[in-house]
């Protein structure tokens, strides 16, 4: 059992660098031969007796309506075409006919696994477009509920991860239950704090809706103390599990620089070497106020994501935990409580683009106002750049060569959302 | 118990230990379900009767409901056949397992081997299924399921010769009377005993499709594997037969290696054969609950690159150890 250490940040400890469209990438992880994602399968190899199976859209394991349709030979896999829009709600269409303030709720629904993520991105962009002040009370709860998010869903994550490898009720399923309990304490936080436990509707346009209630963070810092603990119980359960270990070390590793060509980010990225954070790099909410370490790993495989997203847990648990003790008192909104949709108001036009850090990389909005006065309430275009969707772009690089369960498991440590992909 | 006939002797005891193994069976699966629930923090079934102990008759009541489906396009035949064959490969292997003095179905002079040949068998209905349900997942796990069957048939067969040899044949009640005053093969030969144990066991595991070797099944990748197209009773068939399979798998390790009914003492009986093959019985759902699975290749690579030496070396070991001794 390899103990409980944080996974190793950015460190020079053997690992060979070089450069790649100005961004530092381990030279191990760089492929020169990859997949022809566009292969003509006519021409791969006319003796081949090759099956076509469509992996989806009602698959156990595709992390919900996804389908995959893999070309095998045998078993191994010789061209993979992702193929998307089962769940495709047109919420960016319903944006240009929404208000400002009436949008929050419908984008809860894109990356249902940390709702709150979303209505943080969007209103972060509606604020820069309306150019509302957000006061440094909301800024705090806000980040707050990001880091416990984002604790949320990599333990729900690491469940799914576990059902990829152990069967619907097998072996996986074990921590599949445990980290569903760590995630329903988290849940009850945010049910104390907003009333709901999934569509919030907490973040709106200037700040935000529910205050912290009183003895509120006295009873996140114990959830979070406890879920660190609980961490370690995860680590000494999967980490030196020697059957985890031959199912994720060096089962798809992904190319740096394919990954930065393909707009791959967060987590996904950290663990083939990148080291990309928006938290750090770009700071919004109260990101400045706090230390943040990155954690990055130069293996870019399986496990590789794994060690991050464990270790992205605890450092979230510390910044949430650190970050209680000094809420500083004040209003929650900067604009008056809003009563009409059309409320706020953004007329001249103007394009904005804002991003945070989502568990599953850069959730970004691209938002452009209406010059139309009397649609001024409303958003001319809005586009909701979710991490998933690049994410789902590496599949056919990852698929060839590979067997159906290395595929799985493949897929599992991207961690799609099919809500945030199809939208 | 015994009878002159041998036929009449099969009959009644095939009867009381086919029925009494079929009962087992259905409870365990309510035992595991408990003891699953208590590893993951849940209650397991408590519904239906008193601690959800009528949850099997249920399960039973609401698979013989279901609507029957069979694909357009299957192989009618063989989609039909392939389930109650799986059963009655399961379950024949119990007829040379002894549980107690004269308690056996036919105590055949080739027993362990009839037991290993129809463990071997129930590769037949499995790919039956896989290829007649004309489905690919259920193709991929049929295919996936021969290769793993014939692969660790060699290793189990290798394990089952250490106790063979060392009790110089091929009758299982010769191979527990052997074992008999704590003789047991699992600790003696010190080391290589405890090793061929561990072999069959693993082994075993392999040959009933469980975790971590449940590779043909592989609810995540395949869907069901070849159980795919299956609904109602012939599911319920298959998964019989899969704990089935399991439960005489116990009963075999423990009269080869665990010294059958050889309890402290002269406590000898019954209840002793009962309580070891149960525990192994529970030790299979323990290491099913809380290990993932391996991959195909991985499964291969074992059993040809680690458990094979391992049983050849076994077997060498023991003929020189009964040759020395």
């Amino acid at each position: 059992m390899s103990g409980h250490e944080a996974a190793p940040a950015l460190a020079d400890d053997g690992v060979r660098w070089t450069t790649v469209g100005g961004v530092r990438v381990p030279v191990e992880l760089l492929t020169p031969n990859l997949p022809d994602p566009y292969l003509d399968v006519e021409e791969y190899d006319p003796d081949a007796d090759l099956m076509v199976l469509n992996m989806g859209p009602q698959h156990p394991s595709t992390h919900g309506v996804l389908r995959v349709k893999l070309v095998l030979d045998g078993e191994i896999c010789v061209k993979a075409v992702p193929y998307l829009g089962y769940l495709h709600r047109g919420v960016e269409k319903l944006c240009e006919k929404l208000s400002y303030v009436q949008i929050t709720p419908i984008v809860d629904k894109n990356d249902y696994v940390s709702p709150m993520m979303n209505e943080l991105a969007i209103n972060m962009a509606f604020e820069k477009l309306v150019g509302a002040e957000v006061p440094r009370r909301s800024q705090y709860i806000r980040t707050i509920c990001a880091e416990i998010q984002r604790v949320g869903s990599h333990l729900l994550w690491l469940g799914t991860f576990g059902l990829d490898m152990g069967g619907a009720i097998g072996g996986g399923g074990t921590i599949f239950m445990h980290t569903f309990r760590e995630r329903e304490l988290l849940l009850d936080l945010f049910e104390d704090l907003t009333g709901c436990r999934f569509h919030y509707n907490t973040h709106t346009v200037g700040g935000n809706r529910h205050d912290i209630p009183e003895g509120w963070a006295k009873k996140a810092t114990d959830v979070l103390a406890t879920i660190g603990e609980r961490c370690n119980e995860y680590e000494d359960f999967v980490r030196g599990n020697r059957v985890f270990q031959a199912r994720t070390v060096g089962v798809g590793v992904i190319d740096p620089s394919l990954a930065i060509e393909l707009g791959i980010s967060g987590p996904v990225l950290r663990a083939s070497g990148v080291d990309v954070d928006l938290r750090r790099d770009q700071p919004y909410a109260a990101y400045d106020e706090i230390d943040i370490n990155v954690f990055t790993d130069t293996r870019g495989d399986c496990f590789a994501r794994y060690v991050v997203r464990v270790a992205e847990m605890r450092e979230s648990i510390r910044i949430a935990t650190e970050l209680l003790k000094g809420v500083p008192e004040g209003p929650i909104c900067s604009l008056k409580p809003v009563k009409l949709p059309g409320a706020v108001k953004a007329p001249h036009g103007q394009a904005v683009y804002s991003a945070i850090e989502s568990p599953r990389g850069e959730l970004g909005t691209f938002v452009v106002g209406n010059t139309e006065r009397r649609q001024s309430a409303i958003p001319y275009r809005c586009k909701i750049r979710s991490p998933s969707m690049h994410a789902l772009q590496l599949l056919p690089y990852l698929c060839p060569g590979n067997n159906i369960s290395d595929i799985i498991v493949a897929l599992g440590s991207l961690d799609p959302i099919m809500g945030e992909v199809d939208r | 118990m015994t009878f002159e006939n041998p036929w009449i002797h099969g009959l009644v005891m095939g009867l009381i230990m086919g029925n009494v193994a079929l009962g087992i069976t259905g409870y365990s699966i309510w035992f595991e379900r408990k003891f699953a629930g208590r590893m993951q923090n849940r209650p397991g079934p408590t519904v239906v009767g008193p601690w959800g102990l009528l949850q099997p008759l249920a399960d039973v009541l609401k698979l013989m409901q279901k609507e029957d489906l069979v694909p357009r396009d299957a192989d009618k035949a063989l989609y039909n056949l392939a389930p109650p064959l799986t059963v009655f490969c399961a379950l024949s292997a119990l007829a040379v397992v002894p549980v107690a003095p004269g308690w056996i179905i036919a105590d055949l002079h080739i027993g362990i081997l009839f037991a290993l040949s129809l463990g071997s068998l129930a590769v037949f209905p499995v790919w039956m299924a896989g290829w007649a349900s004309n489905n690919k997942y259920a193709l991929l796990g049929g295919m996936r399921s021969a290769a793993q069957s014939i692969s660790y048939e060699i290793p189990l067969l290798l394990s089952a010769t250490v106790p063979i040899i060392l009790a110089d044949s091929f009758r299982v009640t010769d191979i527990v009377n052997a074992q008999l005053g704590g003789n047991w093969f699992a600790f003696w030969p010190p080391g290589p005993g405890i090793a061929a144990f561990a072999l069959f066991f693993l082994c075993s595991l392999a040959e009933a499709n469980r975790i971590p070797f449940d590779i043909p099944e592989a609810e995540s990748e395949l869907v069901s594997g070849v159980s795919t197209e299956y609904s109602g009773m012939k599911f319920g068939l298959f998964q019989l037969a899969e704990y089935l399979h399991t439960f005489i798998i116990s009963l075999v390790a423990t009269a080869l290696f665990l010294g059958g009914w050889d309890g402290p003492g002269d406590n000898d009986g019954i209840i002793w054969m009962a309580i070891k093959s149960l525990t192994l019985f529970a030790g299979i759902f323990w290491i099913r609950w809380s290990y993932m699975r391996y991959r195909s290749d991985q499964l291969m690579a074992i059993c040809w690159k680690f458990f094979l030496p391992l049983g050849l070396a076994l077997v060498m070991f023991s003929a020189l150890w009964v040759h020395l001794t």
